[in-house]
């Protein structure tokens, strides 16, 4: 079961070793590609493949964290995200200078995360109350009500056209659209998200949830609160899906209903799957992959002589042969490969099992 | 409401107050009388057994109480306070714990770990988003049951991988996490051997004085050593209650229950 690794115990044996020693060379090794990787890569794979791997790898996070530790699968997390940005485009500066208020970013930042937790939070009210497939339709309902209403509603949202313009405050004097300066940025938070997921995976929080998943019956038992922890982490996924959603937003200087609407939704649920539930690092994976094939599927297609419009097809099939194959994903494959070889790069405590 | 109603409501919560008290509880599956009428009062720290033949409704009592399932009808008194509309979770924090019949235990953590989080789980640390550090209050209180169930030499072992024995012992430490007023605990004895049983029986005799419970228990001799008293149910009902010695003679109960069909 997934509870395993994520075991006080364990974590208590593990930090008995030096902060060197715990991190196995996996995560030096790509830490230090990551780090030096603007030394070598363009411009446009710097601020489109990698920056949007990481907004999008961070809102997939936050499905992750809900599907893989709390069994709820959510499509409203790119609508979290929409309406992080939204509210960055409102409260902050844009083109649309007859609704943006133009405030200051320390401002506008924190006021857009916090409506984006709060909209999730509610969302996740209303969702603990169901379970499986009819959580998944309300969560649908959700988005599909956030698109139609955003398209529609022109005094605030702007309707069709959405907001542009939406910049990036020039903190410390950068650029930060510019791509060194933009993949420095998205790097950061997607790291950052990342080990805040895997340390709350380990946390009273975090073990609480996972128990909810795994026994509901026992863990109201025990005097926890099931769906107050069902909530709760809606709440934090929301948090990570506006992080995601605000970086999104000045990665196209623009957003509109379109950001958030069915498609890019279900887009979601397929990074998360295709990269796998069982672990935090799926997310960005599925995102990679995602990124890949939607960036150069369509110059692929079109130099075999195929119509560019089959990159859809193209993902669906991806899709369905990754969930035919291994139901957990990437990682489910990774793990039945480094099961028949016996070793674990991927978990953060090497080959250290319990 | 009016003002003595509150005041008499205030004086039964306090040290006065019954542990448990059940006042024509019944529970119906469809047309199923699981329980009827059941009336039970516990005082606090006493030690009640519950025996019965298989079907006879115990285990439903115990959902009863604890909240798994809600009572079709009847009032249920947690210490003075009604509890009967709570949910689960808002029983438990208020003192009462259980075990289960069949082991529920989170068979992919450690022994350890499972008392932990029933340690996080009645205290204020449930939605805590820190990692417990080396001297964590609660893992210490966690250690230390592992000690009282002699699990110490598997503390780190995972559930899945510990005897059925093991299982039933981790059950117990799970219910006397936290600060337990009254524990329900459901067969605890079925299926171990008679080592296991005397550890168990040890176990609940050193309990501190005011920890009172109710044991389901189809073994009389154990009942005997751990109860002061004994409820017998038969068909979802109560048809005897008294001293285990009074029980024992009875020919009713002789009758009844001790003449064979203890399934
Ligand atoms: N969840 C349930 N749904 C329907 N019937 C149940 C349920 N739980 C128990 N029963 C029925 O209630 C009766 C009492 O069961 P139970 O309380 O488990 O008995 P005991 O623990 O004394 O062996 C039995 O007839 C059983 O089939
Ligand atoms: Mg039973």
């Amino acid at each position: 079961m997934a509870l395993i690794e994520n075991t006080p115990a364990a974590i208590d044996a593990v930090e008995r070793r030096s902060l060197f020693e715990r991190i196995p060379a996996a995560y030096w090794l790509v830490g230090f590609v990551l780090l030096v990787m603007p030394t070598f890569a363009s411009p446009f794979v710097l601020f489109q493949i990698f920056g949007w791997t990481f907004i999008l790898g961070i809102i997939a996070l936050s499905l992750m964290f809900l599907g893989g530790y709390g069994g709820m699968v959510s499509l409203a997390q790119m609508t979290f995200a929409g309406s992080a940005g939204y509210m960055l485009a409102i409260f902050g500066p844009s083109a649309i200078t007859d609704i943006s208020m133009n405030w200051p970013w320390y401002i506008a930042i924190p006021l857009a995360l916090a409506l984006a937790v709060l909209f999730g939070t509610l969302t996740g009210w209303l969702a603990v109350r169901t379970a499986g497939i009819y959580t998944i339709m309300i969560t649908l309902a959700i988005a599909a009500a956030f698109f139609y209403f955003t398209r529609q509603n022109y005094t605030i949202f702007n309707g069709f056209s959405g907001f542009n313009g939406v910049l990036p405050p020039k903190l410390f004097g950068v650029d930060w659209r510019g791509s060194t300066a933009f993949y420095y940025l998205t790097l950061f938070w997607a790291t950052l998200c990342y080990f805040a997921v895997l340390y709350l995976s380990r946390s009273p929080f975090g073990l609480a949830l996972q128990g909810v998943r795994d026994n509901q019956r026992r863990m109201s038992a025990l005097g926890y609160n099931a769906n107050a922890h069902r909530v709760a982490a809606y709440a934090f996924a929301a948090l990570l899906a506006g992080i995601g959603g605000i970086l999104l937003t000045w990665q196209s200087a623009q957003i509109s209903p379109g950001t958030a609407g069915i498609g890019p939704a279900i887009d979601i649920l397929v990074i998360a799957v295709i990269g796998g539930l069982r672990h935090p690092v799926g997310a960005f994976i599925g995102a990679f992959i995602y990124v890949i094939l939607k960036t150069f599927a369509l110059d692929a297609l079109v130099a075999v002589g195929l119509s560019g419009e089959r990159f859809q097809l193209l993902i669906g099939l991806g899709f369905l042969v990754i969930v035919f194959w291994s139901p957990d994903g990437i990682l489910g494959l990774w793990a039945k490969w480094r099961d028949s070889r016996g070793k674990d790069p991927l978990r953060d405590r090497g080959g250290d099992t319990p | 409401m009016n003002a003595p109603a509150k005041v008499s409501d205030r004086l039964s919560a306090t040290g006065t107050a019954n542990a448990l008290e059940l006042r024509n509880v019944s529970k119906y599956f469809g047309a199923l009388a699981a329980l009827e009428d059941i009336n039970i009062t516990v005082r606090p720290g006493e030690r009640r057994a519950v025996l019965g033949s298989n079907g006879a409704g115990k285990t439903t009592l115990f959902n009863c109480v604890t909240g798994d399932f809600l009572a079709t009808t009847g009032n249920i008194r947690f210490f003075g306070e009604d509890i009967s509309e709570f949910p689960p979770h808002e029983r438990i924090r208020r003192g009462l714990r259980r075990t289960y019949q069949i082991s529920l235990l989170f068979t992919g953590l450690s022994v350890r770990d499972n008392i932990y989080l029933s340690c996080v789980g009645v205290s204020r640390r449930r939605f805590s988003f820190l990692r417990p550090r080396r001297d964590d209050a609660l893992m210490a209180a966690a250690d230390n049951l592992v000690d009282v169930v002699h699990l110490t030499d598997d503390r780190d072992t995972l559930v899945s991988n510990l005897s059925y024995g093991q299982q039933r012992q981790l059950e117990i430490a799970m219910a006397l996490a936290g600060a337990p007023r009254f524990i329900l605990f459901d067969e605890p004895a079925a299926g171990l051997s008679p080592t296991e049983r005397r550890e168990l029986v040890d176990i609940l005799n050193g309990l501190p004085g005011h920890m009172g419970y109710i044991i389901i228990e189809h073994d009389m001799d154990v009942a005997l050593r751990v109860a002061e008293s004994v409820t017998m149910m038969h068909n979802g009902r109560i048809f005897k209650e008294g001293k285990p010695a009074e029980i024992e003679e009875d020919p009713e109960v002789q009758a009844l229950y001790l003449g064979g069909d203890d399934g």
